[in-house]
């Protein structure tokens, strides 16, 4: 067993890490669906673009001033999204919303393929967390030991704050009934602005952490990890924060016992690797059959 | 709690105190008139009702002043001042308070929850307030802990009075507190209406259950098809013939 453990060490750890990253993108997905029911389909490209605003920033600025910059503009970048493509469609049918949400997404991918010019931008290698460490004899970067204790982290901090906060009240209120909330005296748009500004927040504390495993960011690269914790969120009971976490770890975990199936199964072969997305969904898929509202999903609640 | 202790009786019988003026006011959803055209006040310190058939106007009306729903036309006045269209988290700020029609209580927030958030935006100490609640309505004190969602009926519609009382009100709407109630708790809630009362909280209450209703209320309206069609004391429209027919069923 300790033997087995030791091989495949390095999948194990690379699935918690990826899992992590994963889970930070996926709480943007299950919050916003909380609270306006919206799957908000450019939350993958507005990860992508905080990949982005590092390699611009950081070819100028030292990584003391680039790295919370990029925080700022994610986040504020969430707040226009929101200000601007959703907001004006508070009352609209939902569907209306999902399809702004969908031009968003390419909106933001033609702007990435703009200022690219469709080459792939290398990644900064960030001080510490791109080094090497040697964890029982398996090579890894910093990044993949402490992406799962920062997202734990900042997962109990969140769940503090949406707990135990003035605005997390708020925020627990205004996802189940807007009128209600409006007769406390809340004023329902600051909250889902802040709603967006928090998911926006944890993508960029993500895109650090993703592109340095990865290296370059290409207008696309937003797209599959944003699938994934969609996926995640879904897995998990969308609209459950503790869902969306726990399924990404799942997600990011099983994608890469899979990729590690030649060695971990013992079965040979050279397809492990090319369809572990394929068998990542299928299993999830299979989960959903069984459980259809997710890990930690409520019966169907639909706004009145 | 301390709420206002000048003299409002004697200020009524100068005809000084119009807390509340609604002059006109017209309200659509879509094509259909849900209100037309009314004209009432509410004076200090008092008990209003305002009774009426099922789709008379009577929610539409009071969300309106809440300002859930803006009117067509036509004017709200508060103390004064021109509310009209104002936003809800303003007019909640201003001291008028709406206990919704079916309570609408937050499920997955606690009793306690529940009364903090009935004071969301107040910035000083609501401690005392929160005894206050648990003192008129000791039964909410002993679930603190408790899901509003787990609450009866009969707990829900008080949580939803206290919530309200969190604000500090200056009026306090009320749609129809006792629907779907036992006999016991209805009387339970409108002893409750009075005691609110005579702290001197103003108080706007829509009823189905007239005959409750007259009997509190200083003043009451009758409300049909979206318009005012009699006036009067509660005592008089108590014996009042039309009334007795349509609403008291007698
Ligand atoms: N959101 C809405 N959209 C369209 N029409 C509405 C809406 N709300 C109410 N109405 C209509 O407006 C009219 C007045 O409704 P309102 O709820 O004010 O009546 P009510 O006097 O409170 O009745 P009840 O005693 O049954 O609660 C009704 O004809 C109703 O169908
Ligand atoms: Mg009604």
């Amino acid at each position: 067993m300790a033997d087995f453990l030791h091989q495949n060490l390095s999948y194990f750890l690379s699935g918690i890490s990826v899992g992590g990253q994963y889970a930070l993108i996926a709480i943007g997905y299950t919050m916003v669906y909380g609270i306006l029911r919206l799957i908000n389909f450019a939350h993958g490209d507005v990860f992508m673009c905080a990949g982005l605003i590092m390699v611009y920033l950081s070819s100028s600025l030292p990584f003391a001033v680039s790295v919370p910059l990029v925080l700022i503009f994610t986040v504020l970048l969430g707040f226009i999204i929101e200000r601007v493509a959703y907001r004006p469609l508070r009352s609209a049918p939902r569907m209306s919303v999902m399809i702004s949400a969908i031009g968003v997404s390419y909106l933001l991918q033609n702007a990435a393929l703009y200022f690219t010019g469709g080459l792939a931008k290398v990644y900064p290698a960030l001080p510490w967390l791109s080094d090497s460490v040697v964890i029982w004899g398996a090579t890894t970067r910093v990044v993949t030991i402490v992406t799962p204790f920062l997202t734990a982290a900042l997962v109990v901090l969140l769940t503090l704050l949406i707990k135990h906060t003035k605005i997390g009240m708020a925020m627990r209120a205004v996802s189940r009934d807007f009128e209600t909330s409006q007769l406390m005296g809340i004023r329902i748009n600051r909250v889902i602005s802040i709603t967006f500004m928090i998911g926006s927040l944890l993508a960029a504390v993500a895109s650090l952490l993703y592109f340095t495993n990865y290296a370059s960011v290409t207008p696309t690269s937003g797209s599959m990890p944003g699938l994934k914790a969609f996926v995640a969120a879904v897995f998990g009971g969308i609209g459950s924060i503790p869902g969306a976490v726990i399924g990404a770890f799942i997600i990011g975990i099983c994608e890469n016992i899979i990729k590690g199936g030649s060695s971990i199964f013992g079965i040979p072969g050279s397809g492990w690797t090319t369809f572990s997305d394929a068998f990542t969904f299928a299993f999830l898929i299979i989960i959903l059959i069984v459980k259809p509202t997710g890990l930690f999903g409520e019966k169907a609640v639909d706004k009145v | 709690m301390k709420f206002r202790i000048i003299s409002v009786s004697s200020m009524r019988i100068w005809g000084l105190l119009k807390m509340f003026e609604i002059k006109g006011l017209s309200v659509n959803y879509g094509g259909i008139e849900a209100v037309r055209d009314i004209s009432f006040s509410v004076e200090e310190g008092t008990i209003v009702t305002l009774i009426g058939a099922n789709g008379a106007g009577k929610s539409t009306t009071l969300r309106t002043i809440a300002g859930l729903v803006k009117p067509r036309t036509g004017k709200i006045e508060f103390m004064g001042e021109d509310i009209t269209g104002k936003d809800p988290a303003y007019i909640v700020g201003k001291g008028i308070t709406l206990v919704p029609e079916g309570r609408k209580i937050f499920p997955d927030l606690t009793v306690l929850e529940n009364l903090k958030i009935g004071a969301y935006l107040r910035k000083d100490n609501i401690e005392e307030d929160i005894d206050w609640v648990y003192s008129l309505f000791p039964r909410l004190r002993e679930r603190s802990w408790q899901y509003g969602g787990t609450l009866s009926g009969g707990e829900q519609q008080m949580l939803a009075v206290g919530r309200a009382l969190m604000s500090r009100p200056k009026i306090m709407m009320m749609d129809e507190p006792s629907l779907g109630l036992a006999p016991l708790v209805v009387r339970d809630i409108f002893s409750i209406i009075r005691k609110i009362s005579r702290e001197g909280v103003t108080i706007l209450l829509v009823e189905q259950n007239a005959n409750m209703a007259l009997q509190v209320a200083d003043v009451g309206y009758v409300m049909e098809t979206g318009r005012i069609t009699l006036t009067g004391k509660g005592s008089e429209l108590l014996v009042n013939d039309a009334v007795k027919k349509a609403y008291l069923g007698k």
